[in-house]
């Protein structure tokens, strides 16, 4: 399969790029790894790609104002091997090795990820768990997206046409948190059929955010509140997981009904908390 | 428009205009006659397609040929050297790691990522790395036997000139 024919331009700075998109019909290529398959199977067809592989800037992964700076051409692989984020977001090194395979870990990014938004990709519900903020940019200049307020729906955010994202930037967690990223992959293509991701606070605060699970990853702060300031035991894992889900409108699909999936929700929930206790 | 790329591929360099959408699979095999690596199901899920891009283990089928400009590939006839086998490809020979072979120039580019990281994987390590890789013979069994035999082969090597000079 080979895409439909379309214009190319390699720039060398975020500018650049976003006066590249001042184009209608123009689509930000970064490893290509969800685009070039859209594009192959005709379910997407820009005119024309800017190509953001050779802009060093964006690959950056760097400690910043209390913050950990993730580039948005930072691929999956460079962050589940990097050091800082080992040390301090342990849920994004787990999370990051379930991604795919070797080969796509190698070349999929962060920031492509989150733009294409799939519904059952894994760093939509880390990003989300973690507090995270999108910084993106456009012609108007710089502005920065709660990860909460990011996923509007099916591949859908609120990321402008001329907008380029260009760094998830995640508050450091205070000493004493527990991270976790649980996941039940589609075995072929190993997106997730569900995705958990949980970060457990010292002053007993907890994060819980689902992928796979809805038309798009969101938090779940009916089971957040069941825990807040509780201890994590099985009394308050299960209050936690009796309350989740609530007004999630679960998918069901030919790999997963909609019960299954809710099922399946659940138990991975059980599973993370279990991690962070 | 066509655009200029710049490749270094086995060590060789190459210049061509290409369309922007051709895929990086079909430069090497088409345009390089370079037909050691496959297409199987051109949607990054085989593994089939999987080369060295500066490197690292890609599946080629999901690059286009533009977006490999500058860089440095090695594909599955780029690993022997001089006539003689790299130890990968003896390993494969000797287990009986293949058996139609479709999958084996992804397969043995996968392991050899995974050997330059890891020199002694255990056999969960292997399995793991070659998730990406399907074999549809489903002869996994002796392609991670394959990849045991050769990290021993790669370790021995790296300790034999030692011995020689004691």
């Amino acid at each position: 399969m080979i895409p439909a024919a379309f214009e190319y331009e390699k720039v060398t700075t975020v500018d650049e790029a976003i006066a590249a998109l001042s184009n209608d019909d123009t689509k930000i290529l970064a490893g290509g790894h969800s685009l070039i398959p859209a594009m192959k199977l005709r379910l997407s067809r820009p005119a024309k790609l800017v190509d953001i592989g050779g802009i060093a800037a964006l690959k950056d992964l760097k400690e910043e104002d209390g913050e950990i700076v993730i580039g948005a051409a930072a691929t999956h692989a460079d962050i589940m091997y990097h050091n800082l984020i080992r040390t301090h977001l342990p849920f994004f090194t787990e999370g990051a090795s379930m991604i795919g395979d070797v080969q796509v870990r190698n070349h999929g990014t962060i920031g492509g990820s989150l733009a294409h938004a799939d519904p059952a990709a894994d760093w939509p519900a880390l990003v989300l768990a973690a507090d995270a903020t999108i910084e993106v940019r456009g012609s108007d200049g710089s502005r920065r997206i709660k990860a909460t307020d990011f996923f509007t729906g099916l591949f859908t955010t609120r990321l402008g046409p001329n907008e380029i994202i260009t760094a998830v930037r995640i508050p450091k967690p205070a000493d004493g948190a527990k991270s976790t990223y649980q996941k039940f992959p589609q075995p072929a293509s190993r997106f997730a059929l569900v995705g958990c991701a949980v970060i457990r606070f010292a002053d007993g605060s907890t994060n819980i955010a689902f992928t796979g699970v809805a038309e798009n990853a969101f938090r779940d702060s009916g089971a957040e509140q069941a825990l807040a300031g509780k201890p994590v035991n099985e009394e308050h894992i299960t209050a936690a997981v009796n309350a989740a889900l609530q007004n999630v409108d679960v998918l069901g699909d030919h790999y997963a009904s909609i019960p299954y999936r809710t099922h399946l929700a659940k138990v991975f929930l059980r599973k993370a908390l279990w991690a962070v206790k | 428009m066509n655009t200029s790329i710049h490749v270094t591929v086995n060590g060789v360099q190459y210049s061509h205009m290409v369309e922007p959408r051709l895929l990086l699979v079909n430069y090497l095999r088409d345009v390089l006659r370079l037909t050691g690596t496959h297409v199987g199901c051109d949607t990054s899920s085989c593994g089939a397609c999987t080369i060295h891009l500066n490197g690292k283990a890609t599946k080629c089928c999901t690059i286009l040929a533009v977006q490999a400009d500058g860089c440095e590939i090695t594909t599955i006839e780029g690993l022997s050297h001089n006539g003689e086998l790299h130890p990968l490809q003896e390993a494969f020979n000797e287990c009986h790691g293949l058996q139609c072979g479709f999958c084996t120039p992804g397969m043995i580019m996968t392991a050899a990522d995974l050997l330059q990281h890891n020199s002694q994987p255990s056999e969960t390590d292997i399995r793991h790395a070659l998730e990406g890789n399907f074999c549809r013979c489903t002869g996994y069994h002796n392609i991670v036997k394959s990849v045991q035999y050769a990290a021993e082969k790669i370790s021995e090597s790296a300790v034999a000139p030692a011995e020689v000079k004691a």
